[in-house]
């Protein structure tokens, strides 16, 4: 028999150490237990509202909310009886998916990840024994290209780098525009802050993108795919590479694709790691060795795009969904997800969140869902903030935004947008106008520099963030703030400058009053920003040693030997050299400043 | 490489990998062992984990195939390793070092009893 504890951050919470250690030292002491029953631990089981969470096998038995006290009726009853415990029976809805060693909780759903993980992305064999390139086949032999556009037009796929574009709809424009060279472009340029879904993709199932570049050729009538992928994906490029060479040998790209006269081919574009390489013009610039900087739309891709042929650019994820598509149905992918946001969205969980991890959720599942029960709720069981998602063109979205189903729509609508995938959950110690300063300095760091608003409007937008952040603010900051805000939106050239302000204005919509706590009252609530907090000396507690004094590297502790000392708020840099050092913890740090009069 | 000519000829090539191919394929073993081997895997000390299967499996004369694969999604508990037992349900360990697969060597491996670590699979393949 076997005891199956979770003892994930979650349950940690919930006391799952002494419920472990409780059970442990009662089947250690009794020798028949110790024969016949095995305690182990496991990671989250995705209930951790109830932990502390207690599976048994055999017989797939969920215990919830166990205490340190109850363990001893669980061995009693069950272990030694054989009666189930009803009282502190979970009750799954769904029974059917709680056999083995799987988790209760299983609202994710893999299309695009879904040999990822599971095939050896170095072994073509491997992946073709996984379905790879079947799709490709089917077809290639069973449609023609406008019926397979259609198919990709009825199963309601949008572009998964952010702009939820259809993606039927690209194809049939680009597929309309004659041209005697056409190009399939795969944008595997990710760079949102902490966002790694593409590159995780590439890395597992490589196979999958270079089967839906191909199946986009066809339909287009392209005859070269170009993959853009930054530089700073060694692994990814690796295996891609290797990926593109097993293909050719096997003949899957090249020419005369498996006899049916089609002929493809796939080769690689490094980009630098420009964030603004992303947009899509931007890339066809920098793929044709000029200077990555957006151009206005008209003309689309799909008309002029690399080397002024028609051109048509997905994200890596709108790619590893086609597969699947093809295979199942347009009806089966429409089946999933909301009315107008179709199948699943993979996103980055990270940030203050106990279970980091690479999901795939159906669209339509709430931030709850992800946040608490994948996620595994907050690290440290603090308290839910706010959750970043689109990189540094989304917004904080907040408490009041968790029970929405997460589309297209109502992300935009809540102020936020899907993006590319990244989302960072952020708990009571982030202080709000400090994101929205990291991101700015991002853009400021990215902006290309071609159209005005952006390259200085943002800079502008960075200064006045970082003068509200050392406590220098004004009300009419605020004020300008926001205005300014909206120049950049309306008026900058490409979508980078366009929603770069996204980061500021949704703080400042959810989060008022932190903006005005840091410009009014000189105060930052979470403790984060460095001008708002001091370092104090407790009088009670201040021996007069003068350790803290002889470490200060700015000399702002003063005190003479055996009196209490005193850090001078204008001078302390907030290195907390001084914290470290004090054996007596007689210095914290507080909201307000601690003056003494010098007499 | 034989190239493949036909729709046919790819689908009949599938059925045959997934019988297996008894001769050559690595894949095909009866006990198979995975290692998550994206970026962030190797950096948490993934490489180190699979050469470690690597080498001791063979040591201990278990039959079985190693294969990395990329992410499996679980990065809160990298490195992450599946094990898949005849007739059994794969099985994700977290937290993987070396002295935790010496562990899932010795017990899962060869024994097939459980030990800790276990990861419970929270997605679905669709």
């Amino acid at each position: 028999m076997q005891l199956m504890v979770c003892a994930g951050n979650s349950c940690r919470h919930h006391n799952s150490e002494d419920v472990i250690t409780r059970i442990k030292w009662r089947i250690e002491t009794d020798e028949e237990l110790m024969n016949s029953v095995q305690v182990i631990q496991t990671a989250c089981f995705g209930l951790c509202a109830s932990g502390t969470i207690i599976k048994v096998l055999p017989g797939n038995i969920f215990y919830a909310n166990v205490k340190p006290e109850d363990t001893d009726e669980i061995i009693n009853e069950h272990i030694i009886n054989g009666r189930v415990v009803e009282r502190l029976l979970y009750h799954p809805d769904d029974q059917k998916v709680i056999t083995g060693t799987k988790s209760l909780n299983r609202k994710q759903i893999r299309i695009a990840l879904r040999n990822c993980g599971v095939v050896n992305p170095e072994n073509i064999d491997h992946c073709i024994k996984h379905n790879s390139y079947l799709a490709m086949g089917k077809v290639l032999t069973e449609y023609s290209p406008a019926e397979t556009i259609e198919i990709i037009k009825k199963s309601g796929l949008r572009g998964r780098g952010g702009g939820g574009f259809p993606c039927g709809l690209k194809w049939e424009i680009a597929s309309k525009n004659d041209s005697d060279q056409k190009y399939v472009v795969c944008n595997a340029d990710e760079g949102d802050p902490g966002a790694f879904m593409d590159r995780s993709i590439l890395e597992g199932d490589p196979h999958a993108v270079l089967e839906s570049m191909a199946i986009c050729g066809y339909c287009i009538g392209a005859s070269k795919g170009l993959i853009y992928i930054r530089a700073e994906y060694p692994l990814a490029i690796k295996r891609l590479k290797i990926a593109i060479e097993q293909a050719k040998n096997y003949g899957l790209l090249g020419v005369d694709i498996l006899g049916t006269g089609f002929n493809f081919d796939i080769s690689l574009r490094y980009g630098a790691g420009a964030f603004v390489c992303g947009e899509e013009t931007a890339l066809i610039h920098s793929m044709e060795g000029k200077r990555g900087e957006p151009t206005n739309k008209p003309p689309f891709p799909a008309q002029s795009g690399y080397l002024g042929k028609p051109t048509n650019v997905n994200n890596v994820e709108t790619f590893a969904n086609i597969p699947q598509i093809i295979l199942n149905g347009a009806d089966w992918f429409a089946s999933i997800g909301t009315e107008k946001s179709k199948g699943t969205k993979v996103f980055a969980l990270a940030g203050k969140i106990n279970n980091v991890g690479l999901i795939e959720v159906p669209m339509g599942t709430t931030l709850r869902e992800i946040i608490y029960e994948i996620g595994g709720g907050i690290r440290g069981g603090k308290k839910f903030k706010a959750v970043q998602t689109g990189g540094p063109s989304g917004g904080c979205l907040t408490e009041k935004h968790l029970d929405i189903p997460i589309d297209y729509e109502s992300l935009t609508q809540a102020g936020s947008m899907m993006g590319s995938g990244g989302m960072i959950v952020m708990d009571e110690d982030d202080c709000m106008v400090s994101v929205a300063k990291f991101y700015l300095d991002f853009i400021v760091e990215e902006s290309c520099g071609k159209c005005a608003p952006c390259r200085i409007g943002n800079k502008r937008l960075y200064e006045m963030l970082d003068k509200i952040t050392q406590g220098k603010g004004t009300l009419e900051d605020l004020e300008r703030l926001k205005n300014l805000c909206n120049v950049i939106k309306d008026t900058s050239l490409c979508g980078l400058g366009q929603t770069s302000p996204n980061p500021v204005l949704s703080t400042m919509e959810n989060f008022a009053e932190e903006y005005y706590e840091h410009v009014v009252d000189k105060k930052c609530r979470s403790g984060h920003c460095k001008s708002l907090y001091y370092y104090v000396v407790s009088d009670e507690l201040c021996v007069g040693c003068g350790a803290c004094r002889r470490c200060c590297p700015v000399h702002a502790i003063t005190g003479d030997k055996k009196q209490i000392h005193h850090i001078d708020p204008d001078i302390c840099i907030r290195c907390g050299e001084c914290i470290e050092k004090c054996s007596f913890d007689a210095i914290t740090i507080e909201l307000e400043p601690k003056r003494v009069t010098v007499l | 490489m034989e190239k493949i000519k036909s729709y046919e000829e790819l689908k009949a090539l599938r059925e045959t990998l997934r019988i297996g191919r008894p001769d050559k394929s690595s894949e095909d073993k009866p006990v198979r062992v995975k290692v998550a081997m994206a970026t962030c895997g190797i950096a948490s000390g993934a490489k180190e984990v699979l050469d470690y299967f690597t080498a001791e499996l063979k040591k201990r004369s278990v039959s079985c195939s190693i294969s990395q694969t990329g992410c499996m999604g679980y990065c809160y508990a990298e490195p992450t390793v599946e094990i898949i037992l005849p007739n059994r349900e794969p099985v994700v360990f977290g937290y993987v070092d070396t002295v935790r697969a010496d562990e899932i060597i010795e017990k899962y491996i060869k024994t097939g009893e459980l030990v800790d670590g276990i990861i419970p699979t929270n997605y679905e393949r669709r």
